[in-house]
């Protein structure tokens, strides 16, 4: 784990490389939906860091903006998204930084996969029904890869489906004669066939039966030690993440309510919010606790009221919360490296119960 | 009740529409709008548009504007009575289909394929020749009776899906009755595939009933716009350069066919929001930086107000 | 396999339901429009003429309706479909067999190349959503509106009446001996082209509309922003990856409209006087040879079938889902 001295990241504007390497910062991104004149602010100045070698987890209901997130960091957002703001740096191979935000259509698709490559949610929908899986990654390594030849590339695809357990005769399949699983394992695969620097996965294991999705987490986690690759991982399970995370950052209504050590936001979280995901999940280990949930549903983003987005669903909602937007910062606890964005750790009144732990 | 007024606030299918309505008045109202009686033969033959003849005249100097008003009824009036009877079947069997499923969907399913893959215009042909006379109404039902297919195959596939949904599987474990499930919680579901099939086969029975009064099918005493081509094309208006005589007639025929399928856009829209263009008017992208991608996000760094 | 046995098994079926519906439709409508030619023909016509054209026509009435029904196969199967009353006394087949090459030709080639070319520039249109391009939508829209055989009419008038470019009717300098020379292949062509344009604007719309629509659906699919993640050229997104898969609904879609548009092409033949299946359908029309009616009838159908499943056999080429069916 990396924990350490977290620069606030809404300040932090110098663009070299900091003590921690991070290989992946987003800062202040900003996105709309809808090109009219009255968009809705899907994501208002979310700001993240991913260090070399870390997996961070990226928490949150579903709506809350996770995928929106990954998918404007790589610009892969459909219409009508639209990135309003913000700056995604990626640290390259050769220590270079690059905003991929500002690069050119023929630089960003360099980029892509070579640096950064996604899993996305639905494993059958992400591959193309028409094409034998052989073709699918071989395209993929032949785009960067120009002088490559052919069976050379293909000789990879075989290796990487070795590397996901999976035998290489498969290659000839088409992806609807894999199972679920497979073809979940087929997407890693192709996902680490340049071996990229940072890995989204989105949701991987979501679709998957339990015993599945350890195999496939332990399977990546081992990768990582091995290829050492950094992972975003983005899922609604919080309980997972505390597994395979180092860090994790909660998102709540398009903005990140809390980051922290992973083992800091389950034994103790600080925000609400966290607090009441964590009684949402059966925890996978340690004793059993009861199920609780949040009452009530993320908020309609395209109507937004004033104040913190959580506040009609908190218990410990108050009167500032209902007019004030709280912004990220230092808990009050004062603990290092963590962040929260919470009117209850700046009014200087003792903490409930929950969150003061 | 939202779904209707989008509907309504869709900027083509307002113009399909007005169109609609525009050739409604000269069908409901067209003899008393027309200036002469169609039939009527005059001095001024085969003349080119006046102030007294204003889309000229044929060659035997019938007034060619009269001929396409009074006509819009008789096309009007086809494209109506097939539609109907056409969604009609349509619904009966891709409903039918959709919900009983089994050897009976199968069946009903062959039967509209089959109905699709053979020509449709070569059979409306063969049966309207040997009719002893193929007037207006006869060709309508025709037309009905051999264009349901297309309805129908769409409407099962729509039935069969929302006979999977939760509201319709709890209204059939409460122990509904089959009819009234179909009367309540599946027709009025499918509203939008029926109208868009209706209109659907509008257009098609009027472009059939037109082609079908221009190789001299239905008896050419009944005024169509099929009729006026059939008229024209027979007395070598072409050769003769009477332009008025053919493209008048034509342009009405493409106008209502196109205002069809302006109202038929609308339709498509509310039922798969993917073709929606909501929000993406090209001219106002481009004005603020905006080239909507596939793949590439824009980034607009605008001041937030 | 069992996707293309099933095909099959379709085929066969519409087939036999097709002739079926040839056999009963001079049975079941009113009016009795053969026996008076018959008549008419009286002393000229051999025994056995006027007895496939009884059978044909359902005026055998001494004989039930399943005898004369497999007497109605009978004649079928030996490619017996009566006489012509116009071309008397040459056979019906004979007649269609000299007109449909003409017409798989024109119609065929023509279907074709509106098919390919619509389908390009739907692709272009859908992947270029809000731009530009759009405005072009309109346009696609009226073509789709506009009769067949009016746009033919307007091209006569404009491109051969006006400006003499093309001759406005026939398939073939008359004056030339037909033969494969290169000469009247090159006159067959010159006055082909112009039916063949007309069949490709007016169908090609119908084309652009249904594939636009489908790149726009497909644009949104994972599997298309996978292969942007990948960072693959946009040419090999957008031609290997989206209009790939989009192209599939078209083809099957080509399949099932392949009714509706050799139906309207055939017009097309009307209006040239081109020498194919559809112009004689015409004339039959125009001259009340029923005979001559139900075997043109009977041959477009059974030739759209064929075409129907060259088609799929096309469909179960491009989606190996359709040609696998283990996991």
């Amino acid at each position: 784990m990396s924990a350490g001295v977290e620069t606030d990241p809404g300040v932090a504007r110098d663009a070299g490389p900091t003590a921690e390497d991070p290989v992946l910062e987003i800062r202040n991104l900003s996105v709309d939906y809808g090109f009219g004149d009255d968009p809705t602010h899907v994501l208002r100045d979310v700001s993240l860091t991913l260090r070399r070698g870390e997996v961070l987890g990226l928490a949150g209901e579903s709506g809350c903006g996770k995928s929106t997130l990954a998918y404007a960091a790589t610009r892969l957002l459909p219409p009508p998204g639209l990135i309003t703001g913000g700056e995604v740096w990626l640290t390259g191979r050769d220590g270079e930084r690059a905003d991929l935000l500002s690069l050119s259509d023929a630089e960003l698709r360099a980029a892509r996969w070579r640096d950064i490559a996604i899993v996305f949610q639905g494993a059958m929908s992400s591959l193309n029904p028409v094409f034998r899986i052989e073709k699918q990654i071989v395209d993929g390594i032949l785009a960067h890869r120009p002088r490559m030849r052919r069976e050379e590339a293909r000789e990879r695809a075989a290796e990487l489906l070795r590397l996901v357990g999976i035998s290489a005769d498969r290659l000839r399949s088409y992806p609807h004669q894999l199972s679920g699983g497979m073809r979940q394992r087929v997407m890693i695969a192709m996902a680490l066939a340049l071996e990229p620097q940072v890995l989204i996965m989105d949701e991987p294991t979501t679709a998957l039966d339990v015993v599945m999705q350890r195999q496939i987490l332990e399977q990546v986690m081992e990768l990582r030690e091995r290829l050492g690759f950094s992972v975003v991982f983005i899922t609604h399970d919080v309980s997972l993440l505390v597994e395979v995370a180092d860090r994790i950052a909660v998102m709540y209504a398009g903005e990140i309510v809390e980051t922290a050590a992973a083992r800091d936001v389950y034994t103790r979280p600080r925000h609400p919010y966290s607090a009441g995901l964590l009684g949402s999940f059966p925890p996978l280990h340690g004793p059993r606790r009861e199920l609780t949930g949040i009452p009530g549903a993320p908020p309609d983003l395209s109507a937004r009221e004033p104040g913190c987005p959580f506040a009609p669903r908190c218990p410990h909602a108050m009167d500032v919360c209902r007019t004030e937007l709280p912004v990220l910062g230092r808990t009050a606890q004062g603990e290092d490296g963590r962040l929260v964005a919470c009117h209850l750790h700046t009014a200087g009144a003792p903490l409930p119960e929950e969150v003061g732990r | 009740m939202r779904n209707q007024l989008l509907f309504l606030r869709n900027g083509k299918v307002v113009t399909g529409l007005a169109i609609l309505g525009f050739f409604t008045l000269l069908a409901v109202l067209g003899p008393w709008l027309s200036p002469y009686d169609p039939n009527q033969v005059s001095d001024a033959l085969l003349s080119p548009p006046s102030a007294t003849h204003w889309l000229g005249t044929d060659h035997t100097g019938r007034d060619i504007l009269s001929q396409i008003i009074v006509g819009a009824r008789g096309v009007l009036v086809v494209g109506l009575v097939a539609g109907v009877s056409a969604t009609v079947v349509g619904v009966l069997v891709g409903v039918t289909a959709g919900f009983v499923g089994g050897v009976g969907d199968e069946s009903l399913s062959a039967l509209s394929n089959m109905f699709l893959v053979i020509p449709q215009l070569p059979l409306i042909i063969l049966i309207a020749a040997q009719l002893p006379s193929a007037g207006g109404l006869t060709v309508a039902l025709v037309i009905g009776a051999t264009g349901w297919a297309w309805g129908a195959r769409v409407l099962r596939a729509q039935t069969l899906s929302l006979r999977k949904r939760d509201f319709v599987e709890a209204a059939r474990a409460n122990g509904e009755r089959t009819w009234r499930l179909v009367l309540a919680e599946v027709l009025p579901n499918l509203t939008a595939v029926i109208a868009s099939g209706f209109v659907g086969t509008v257009t098609f029975a009027v472009l059939s009933q037109v082609t079908l009064s221009f190789i001299g099918i239905t008896p050419v005493s009944e005024w169509n716009w099929g009729t006026i081509l059939f008229w024209a094309q027979n007395n070598l208006a072409l050769q003769r350069g009477a332009w008025w005589w053919f493209v008048p007639a034509g342009a009405c025929i493409a106008l209502l066919g196109m205002a069809l399928t302006l109202v038929n856009f609308g339709i498509d829209e509310i039922v798969n929001p993917r073709l929606r263009s909501t929000g993406l008017h090209a001219r106002s992208l481009r004005r603020r930086g905006i080239r909507p991608r596939v793949g590439f996000t824009p980034v607009v760094r605008e001041v937030r107000s | 396999m069992s996707f293309l046995l099933r095909r099959i098994a379709f085929y066969v079926l519409t087939a036999w339901a097709a002739i079926t519906i040839n056999f009963f439709i001079p049975r079941l409508l009113p009016g009795d429009p053969v026996t008076a030619l018959l008549g008419r023909m009286q002393g000229r016509i051999d025994s056995n003429a006027e007895h496939a054209l009884r059978v044909l026509f359902g005026l055998d009435q001494d004989a039930t309706l399943w005898q004369q029904y497999l007497d109605y196969w009978g004649l079928l199967l030996r490619g017996d479909l009566g006489l012509s009353f116009t071309h008397f006394p040459t056979p019906v087949s004979e007649i269609v067999n000299q007109s449909l090459p003409w017409t798989v030709g024109l119609v065929g080639v023509a279907t074709v190349i509106a098919f390919v070319v619509g389908s390009l520039i739907g692709t272009f249109l859908g992947w270029r959503r809000g731009t530009w391009a759009d405005g072009l939508l309109p346009v696609a829209t009226f073509f789709q509106a506009v009769p067949y055989f009016w746009l033919g009419l307007i091209t006569i008038a404009v491109l051969s009446v006006n400006l003499g470019w093309f001759p406005s009717s026939g398939s073939y300098d008359r004056g030339l001996v037909p033969a494969f020379t290169g000469e009247f292949i090159g006159s067959v062509v010159y006055y082909g082209f112009l039916p063949a344009l007309t069949v490709v604007l007016s169908s090609v719309a119908g084309w652009v509309l249904g594939m636009r629509n489908m790149m726009v659906t497909v644009s949104s699919e994972d599997y298309v922003t996978v292969a942007h993640a990948k960072g693959l050229a946009e040419r090999q997104v957008m031609l290997g990856y989206a209009a790939r898969n989009a192209v599939l609904p078209q083809v099957s879609s080509f399949a099932l409209s392949l009714g509706f548009v050799v139906g309207g092409t055939l017009i097309m033949e009307m209006v040239f006087s081109y020498q194919g299946i559809g112009y004689t359908l015409y004339q039959a029309v125009s001259t009340h040879d029923y005979p001559l009616m139900q075997g043109c009838f009977l041959v477009i159908t059974l030739s759209v079938l064929v075409a129907n499943m060259v088609a799929d056999l096309a469909y179960a080429l491009l989606d190996p889902r359709t040609r696998t069916e283990d996991r």
